[in-house]
């Protein structure tokens, strides 16, 4: 699904804050994966993250999705395979739209976004209804800005509208970073739900050790913006948190 | 009463402005400066087409091209060389100030002697009456097609496009066309207030334009109070509060100038007025909080 051949990425080259963020990162992610991305901070997850999305170009090296080099496309035109939810929840989605309008959006994402009027009451009723799967009764609330709902309820809505169109790949960024546990739990069973539901692959970033083994059917660490580990689906379940704890030792 | 149905008037020549500061302020939160010479540009356009015997119907889009064209270089300087808006505006702007005075030729052009809008289509034997039909008639078009626009698939990226750049960017929109196409549009509008004020005072003035991106804030932040206010989320209603912002302005100048204050002032008696409505809305909030 996802190739990943010797990426190279430094952030400010030359300079004294000099950062060699990706170093010949080589990755090979398989329909269907679930992988969880670990390493401490400034481990080049992010950027990797970044990378793969388009919203960092990077140096060398190339990704290819289902075969395509999109190393080069920058972050819309990958848009037809990729969806996203990032850390803050204001991010993932627009706050002075309404539910509707943000729903309408994710679901013209592979598409162009042209001059008709396409909330109409078919469109209306599908929302609702894929809404109602959440069962946080946002359902009543459509035409509601999107910015009076609380973080655990935008980064929900957030997954439900990555699926809206045809998707291949979804990138969580510490989706539940900025949550309290229980609305951490609910966006990560309903990331889950949807990542099994619509048959994606996907890659995590976390730093949240439970939801690491919970979660996904990979693991892989950065460090010093090189893969230090990559753990398989056995490996993975005789895991303990406790040893990925010493894997930041 | 005169002053009062000029005002009035006014305000919907200005309507064509307020709109374009919303669309580049609040849907893109960009403050452009373009304003200034887009809104002078439209002016010249219609002044050198009418006084060459253009019919105001075929002046009108070419108004609107040209405000556009404005706003489309603002917008590649901002998205394409990464200048801040704000200066992007201005260089567009003062770049615009030669280009207006090459077009005119001189620094005023009287417009009473030509055919107008206002006199083109008869609704009404007064020409007050019929200047104010003709313009509702304008303004009620502009709203239309502006307020239909913001409700489409493109509208809605547009809006997404100054309230959550990454979601929309993920979403497959180039940000960076979507903003010069906003600022453009801004700018055709703009430029349409210059041609309906223009032949509305008869005349075009290469100094038309200087602090008039005043009349636009002034305006949407009336506006904005309202819709804070009570609450408004659709968009019609949104358009309708922004000219309702322009023409209030209009009064609230007529009103100063009416109780005996020196039109040398008028600059600043406006300045201070928008000082007000900008901060009047934050020093109650404070009290409430």
């Amino acid at each position: 699904m996802i190739e990943i051949k010797s990426l190279y990425k430094t952030f400010n080259a030359g300079r004294v804050n000099e950062v060699k963020s990706l170093q010949n990162v080589n990755l090979s992610i398989n329909k269907g994966d679930f992988l969880i991305l670990l390493g401490a901070n400034g481990s080049g997850k992010s950027t990797l993250l970044n990378s793969i999305s388009g919203s960092i170009l990077a140096e060398s090296g190339s990704i290819e999705i289902e075969g395509i080099d999109v190393s080069r496309f920058p972050e819309y035109k990958r848009s037809p395979w990729i969806a996203r939810v990032f850390q803050n929840p204001l991010s993932g989605t627009a706050s002075d739209l309404t539910i509707l309008e943000n729903f309408r959006l994710a679901t013209l994402r592979t598409q162009s976004k042209n001059l008709k009027i396409g909330i109409n009451n078919k469109f209306k009723s599908l929302v609702k209804d894929r809404v109602a799967l959440l069962g946080m009764g946002l359902e009543h609330k459509l035409d509601q800005p999107i910015g009076t709902l609380s973080g655990g309820q935008r980064q929900a809505l957030t997954l439900l509208m990555c699926v809206m169109d045809d998707l291949k790949i979804l990138l969580l960024d510490e989706p539940t970073a900025a949550l309290d546990p229980r609305s951490a739990q609910l966006v990560m069973q309903t990331a889950d739900k949807v990542i099994r539901d619509f048959d994606l692959t996907a890659i995590m970033v976390t730093h949240n050790m439970k939801d690491a083994l919970a979660y996904g059917n990979r693991i892989v660490q950065m460090n010093d913006g090189k893969v230090a580990r990559d753990i398989s689906t056995e490996q993975k379940s005789k895991l303990a948190v406790a040893d990925l704890y010493e894997w930041f030792g | 009463m005169d002053f009062y149905l000029t005002a009035l008037l006014q305000g919907l020549c200005f309507s064509g402005i307020a709109l374009g500061i919303f669309i580049s302020m609040k849907i893109f939160n960009i403050p452009d400066i373009t304003t200034d010479g887009s809104y002078t540009l439209g002016g010249v356009v219609t002044a050198v087409m009418l006084s060459g015997e253009s019919s105001p119907l075929l002046v009108l889009p070419i108004v609107i091209l040209a405000g556009a064209l404005a706003g489309t270089f603002t917008g590649l300087i901002h998205t394409r060389l990464k200048i801040n808006p704000l200066l992007s505006g201005i260089l567009v702007s003062t770049a615009l100030y030669s280009i207006n005075l090459l077009l005119m030729g001189r620094s005023n052009i009287p417009l009473l002697n030509y055919e107008n809008l206002y006199n083109l289509i008869t609704l009404s034997p007064d020409l007050n009456l019929n200047t104010l039909l003709t313009l509702l008639i304008i303004v009620g078009l502009l709203v239309f097609i502006v307020g239909y626009m913001l409700s489409t698939d493109f509208g809605i990226s547009m809006r997404a496009t100054g309230n959550s750049e990454t979601m929309i960017r993920a979403l497959g929109v180039n940000t960076d066309r979507m903003k010069v196409i906003g600022l453009a549009i801004a700018n055709a509008l703009t430029a349409t207030s210059g041609y309906l004020i223009n032949q509305f005072q008869g005349f075009a003035d290469i100094n038309m334009g200087i602090g008039i991106v005043i009349m636009g804030l002034g305006s949407v932040i009336i506006a904005e109070t309202f819709i804070n206010w009570l609450n408004i989320t659709s968009i019609a209603w949104m358009l309708a509060l922004v000219i309702s912002g322009a023409i209030i302005f209009q009064f609230v100048l007529s009103l100063t100038l009416s109780v005996g204050v020196d039109a040398t002032l008028l600059k600043l008696v406006t300045a201070l007025f928008v000082l007000i409505i900008v901060s009047v809305p934050k020093i109650t909030f404070k009290r409430s909080a």
